[in-house]
C-alpha cells in the first residue's frame, strides 16, 4: 500500500489510508473507496447507498466537469499523474477547487514527485501518494521553500502583487 | 531596466538554495542523471556534446551593465572566456562544469539573474522588441507587459508541466523585430480609437517541422485583462494539447488541428469563467512601469556637427552609421546596433573582454541599457549622436564594430553539430563560408536587405523556415546536405519560406547563396529587397541559376 501524506494547514503528516483503491475489473471489497470515473458512473449510486464514503480516480485524460453534480457527495477526488511529466491533473485540481468550490480531498495519484509538490498545493491538493518515496518531513520541506508567488492560483497564498501593496 | 524588489530578490535566493540540494544529491549519487535531469532541466542546464551548457535568461533581451560584467566574468571564470547570445535573447554558456552551476546561479543571483525557465515544457523567457523604449513606432513600452508576464508565468503552478515548451514574444511596434507571429503566443500593443491600451493576440505560430504563421484570436483585448487571458489560453492549452507526441505537441498543432474558429471559441468560453481574479490590479502594474529606472534625455538638434564631421573624415564610420544606426524618438539621439556576427565568427557569440567593451560603452554613453535582439545582436538603445564616433570607437577596438546590420553576414544560425547532440548537420561553417562571400562590404551594402537564417536540423532553432533565405541542415546518408527554402519572413510580413529544389551538399551552399544574390540584383527593380524581388518573381530564375550546372 502507497503511503499517503496528507497536508493540513502547512503541515505535512503521513497518515493510515481508510480508502481502497479498486480497479475497474476488480471487486468492490467493502468500506471506503475509491473507483475510476467509469466505475463510479456504473455503481456510484451503489456504493453511495451502502453510506461508504467514495473517491473517484480522475485520469489526466478526464476532466473532472464530468463530476461537476457529484461532487458533494465525494469524498475524495484522485488525480493521476502519469509518467513522462503531466501537468494536465494541475488544471483539474484548479477547477475542483476554484470553480466548482470542492471542499473534499483531492489527492495526487500515480508519477507523484517532490519536485511537483509545490505546484500541486498551490492547485489544491491536499493529498499525496508520493511515488518517490518521499517522506512527509521531505514532503514538507518540498512544498515550503518558496518565500513568496508571483499568482493567484488556487491556495490561500497573497500573491506577490497583494504583499506589494503592503 | 526593471529594478527587482525583495520579492524578486528573494525568489531568486529560494531558487538557488534549492538547486543547490539537487545538485549535491546529484554529486553524492542519490539521483541518477535520469532523475537528476529533469531537475536539471527546469534550471536551463542541459548535457550537449562535450560539456554541460547553462542557458542563462536575460529577460526580454534587457540587460545593465553590472549584469553584463558579470555575465563576462562568469565567461572568463567557469567558461572559456566567452558566451553566446541565442535567438531567444538569452546567454549560453557551453563549457559548465555540473559542480560549478551551484555557484554560477548564486553569482547572477547578486545580479538579478537566474536560469528559471530557460528549459523545459515550460513558459519560457519573453522576447521583446529591441528598441523599446527608444522607437517613435510605440504606442506603449512592451517591456512593462513583459515583466508582467515573466512574474505571472515564473513558477507558475499550473503552467509548470505543459505538453511542450511555450514561447511569448511582445511587441508595440507596427514593424516586429521579434518574429511574434511565429510564436506560440505573439502579442501587439495597440491603442484603439478612444485610445484605450489593448493587445493584438496571435496564437499558434511556430517553427519546428511543422512551421505556422499564427493567426489572429483577438484584434483587441483590453491591457488590464492581459494575464487572465493567457491564462484561458494556457489552460485550454494545457488540457488539449497532444502529449502523445513530442513533435505534435506545440500549441500551433492544437489551433490547427481545432481550427482558429473552434480554438478561440474554447479560450473565449474559458476567459468568461476565469474572471478576472488573476489580472494584476492596476496599482501593480504603475508599480512595474515605475520600477523601471527612467531615461533622461537632453533636448538635442536634430543634426550634430560632430557626428557629420566625425563621419566625412573617417569612411568606416560613416558605414558603421548607414548600416548600425536606427532611428531614435528623440532628436539628437540613435539606436546604435552591436553585431555580433563578424566575419568568420560564430553568429552570437562574444567574448568577455567583448562583454566588458559593450558594458563599459553602455555605461558612459548610452544610460546603463543594453538589449539582446532575437537575431544574437545587441544594442545600446540611446546614444546621443555626438558620441556616436566615440562608441564606434569603442566597438572597433574590441572588433565588434562589424557594419553588417540587416545585411547578408548578419545571419542567425544554430549551434548545429558543432555542439548540439540533435543536429544532423553543420551550421556555423556555413555561416562563416557566406560571411566570407560577402567579406567585401561595398557589395554587402549593395546587396542590402537580406536576412539568412540556418538550422543545424528540423527543429529550427535557426528559423531557416523565416529566412529571407533559410537553410536547413538534413542528413543524407551520413553527409550533410541543405534545403534551401526562399522568401521566408519573421517580421510583420511574416511567411513562410518555399522550397527552391533539391538539397546541396555542404561545399555548394555557399556558392549557392551567392548565385542567389547575383539573380536577385539581375532582376531587382527600384528599391527592392531580396524578398520583395523574390515575391515578384517567384522562384523560377532562382531555382534555373542555381541548378543551372545539373540541367
Amino acid at each position: 500500500m502507497p503511503t499517503l501524506i496528507e497536508l493540513k494547514d502547512t503541515l505535512a503528516r503521513t497518515v493510515d489510508d481508510p480508502f481502497t483503491h479498486v480497479a475497474d475489473g476488480d471487486d468492490l471489497a467493502t468500506g471506503d473507496v475509491i473507483v475510476s470515473l467509469t466505475r463510479f458512473q456504473a455503481d456510484g449510486e451503489r456504493l453511495l447507498s451502502e453510506g461508504r464514503r467514495v473517491g473517484v480516480r480522475v485520469a489526466a485524460g478526464e476532466e473532472v466537469e464530468a463530476l461537476a453534480y457529484d461532487l458533494p457527495r465525494l469524498s475524495v477526488v484522485a488525480l493521476d499523474f502519469p509518467k513522462n511529466l503531466d501537468g494536465r491533473a494541475f488544471s483539474n485540481a484548479r477547477l475542483l477547487r476554484e470553480r466548482y468550490g470542492y471542499r473534499g480531498e483531492v489527492r495526487a495519484v500515480g508519477d507523484v514527485l517532490r519536485e511537483y509538490a509545490a505546484f500541486m498545493v498551490r492547485c489544491g491538493f491536499d493529498a499525496f501518494e508520493p511515488a518517490d518515496g518521499a517522506s512527509a518531513n521531505e514532503w514538507q520541506a518540498a512544498t515550503g521553500r518558496y518565500r513568496h508567488v508571483y499568482q493567484r492560483s488556487a491556495d490561500d497564498r497573497s500573491p506577490a502583487f497583494v504583499e506589494r501593496q503592503g | 531596466m526593471y529594478q527587482y524588489d525583495t520579492v524578486d530578490r528573494q525568489m531568486l535566493a529560494d531558487r538557488t538554495a534549492e538547486f543547490r540540494g539537487q545538485v549535491a544529491r546529484r554529486l553524492s549519487g542519490e539521483l541518477t542523471e535520469d532523475q537528476f535531469k529533469r531537475l536539471r532541466l527546469m534550471n536551463g542546464l542541459y548535457l550537449q556534446l562535450h560539456a554541460y551548457m547553462l542557458r542563462v535568461a536575460v529577460p526580454y533581451g534587457s540587460l545593465n551593465p553590472t549584469q553584463m560584467r558579470k555575465l563576462a566574468w562568469i565567461g572568463r571564470t567557469y567558461d572559456k572566456g566567452y558566451g553566446h547570445f541565442t535567438t531567444r535573447t538569452n546567454l549560453q554558456f557551453h563549457w559548465i562544469r555540473l559542480k560549478d552551476a551551484p555557484d554560477i546561479l548564486d553569482h547572477l543571483a547578486t545580479v538579478d539573474m537566474h536560469a528559471i525557465q530557460t528549459s523545459g515544457n515550460c513558459i519560457r523567457n519573453v522576447t521583446a522588441d529591441p528598441y523599446a523604449g527608444a522607437t517613435a513606432e510605440e504606442v506603449d513600452d512592451p517591456r512593462v507587459w513583459a515583466e508582467a508576464l515573466r512574474q505571472w508565468s515564473t513558477f507558475h503552478p499550473e503552467f509548470s508541466l505543459l505538453p511542450r515548451k511555450f514561447k511569448f514574444a511582445i511587441t508595440a511596434a507596427p514593424k516586429d523585430r521579434t518574429a511574434a507571429r511565429v510564436h506560440d503566443i505573439g502579442l501587439v500593443l495597440r491603442r484603439a480609437r478612444d485610445g484605450a491600451l489593448g493587445f493584438e493576440v496571435i496564437v499558434g505560430g511556430g517553427m519546428g517541422r511543422t512551421p505556422y504563421i499564427g493567426p489572429t484570436i483577438r484584434e483587441f483585448l483590453p491591457a488590464n485583462r492581459l494575464m487572465s487571458y493567457m491564462e484561458a489560453i494556457l489552460r485550454v492549452y494545457n488540457r488539449h494539447g497532444r502529449r502523445d507526441n513530442n513533435y505534435k505537441a506545440r500549441i500551433k498543432i492544437l489551433v490547427a488541428a481545432l481550427g482558429t474558429e473552434e480554438f478561440t471559441r474554447q479560450v473565449e468560453a474559458e476567459w468568461a469563467k476565469i474572471g478576472d481574479s488573476v489580472d494584476l490590479p492596476d496599482t501593480e502594474l504603475a508599480r512595474i512601469r515605475g520600477a523601471f529606472t527612467r531615461t533622461g534625455f537632453e533636448t538635442l538638434p536634430a543634426r550634430s556637427e560632430v557626428f557629420e564631421a566625425a563621419k566625412a573624415s573617417n569612411p568606416a564610420l560613416a558605414r558603421f552609421a548607414r548600416n548600425n544606426l536606427k532611428p531614435h524618438k528623440k532628436p539628437g539621439y540613435a539606436i546604435v546596433e552591436i553585431s555580433l556576427k563578424g566575419i568568420g565568427e560564430t553568429p552570437g557569440d562574444a567574448t568577455s573582454e567583448q562583454m566588458e567593451a559593450v558594458a563599459d560603452l553602455a555605461e558612459r554613453y548610452g544610460q546603463d541599457d543594453i538589449r539582446v535582439t532575437h537575431e544574437q545582436n545587441l544594442v545600446l538603445p540611446h546614444v546621443k549622436l555626438d558620441d556616436v564616433a566615440a562608441v564606434w570607437a569603442g566597438l572597433h577596438a574590441a572588433g565588434i564594430a562589424t557594419p553588417n546590420i540587416n545585411l547578408v553576414s548578419d545571419i542567425i544560425a544554430c549551434p548545429g553539430l558543432d555542439y548540439c547532440a540533435l543536429a544532423n548537420a553543420r551550421a556555423i561553417p556555413i555561416a562563416q563560408h557566406i560571411a566570407e562571400k560577402f567579406r567585401d562590404p561595398d557589395r554587402a551594402e549593395k546587396v542590402g536587405e537580406l536576412k539568412i537564417k540556418i538550422s543545424g536540423c528540423i527543429n529550427a532553432c535557426g528559423h531557416h523556415h523565416v529566412g529571407h533565405i533559410g537553410i536547413l541542415g538534413v542528413d543524407k546518408k551520413g553527409e550533410e546536405f541543405y534545403q534551401l527554402t526562399l522568401g521566408g519572413s519573421g517580421a510583420e510580413d511574416a511567411a513562410l519560406g518555399s522550397s527552391l529544389g533539391p538539397a546541396l551538399p555542404y561545399e555548394k551552399v555557399a556558392d549557392a547563396v551567392d548565385t542567389l544574390v547575383d539573380v536577385y540584383l539581375r532582376e531587382r527593380q527600384d528599391g527592392e529587397r531580396f524578398l520583395d524581388t523574390f515575391r515578384r518573381t517567384g522562384v523560377t530564375p532562382f531555382k534555373e541559376a542555381v541548378y543551372a550546372d545539373a540541367h
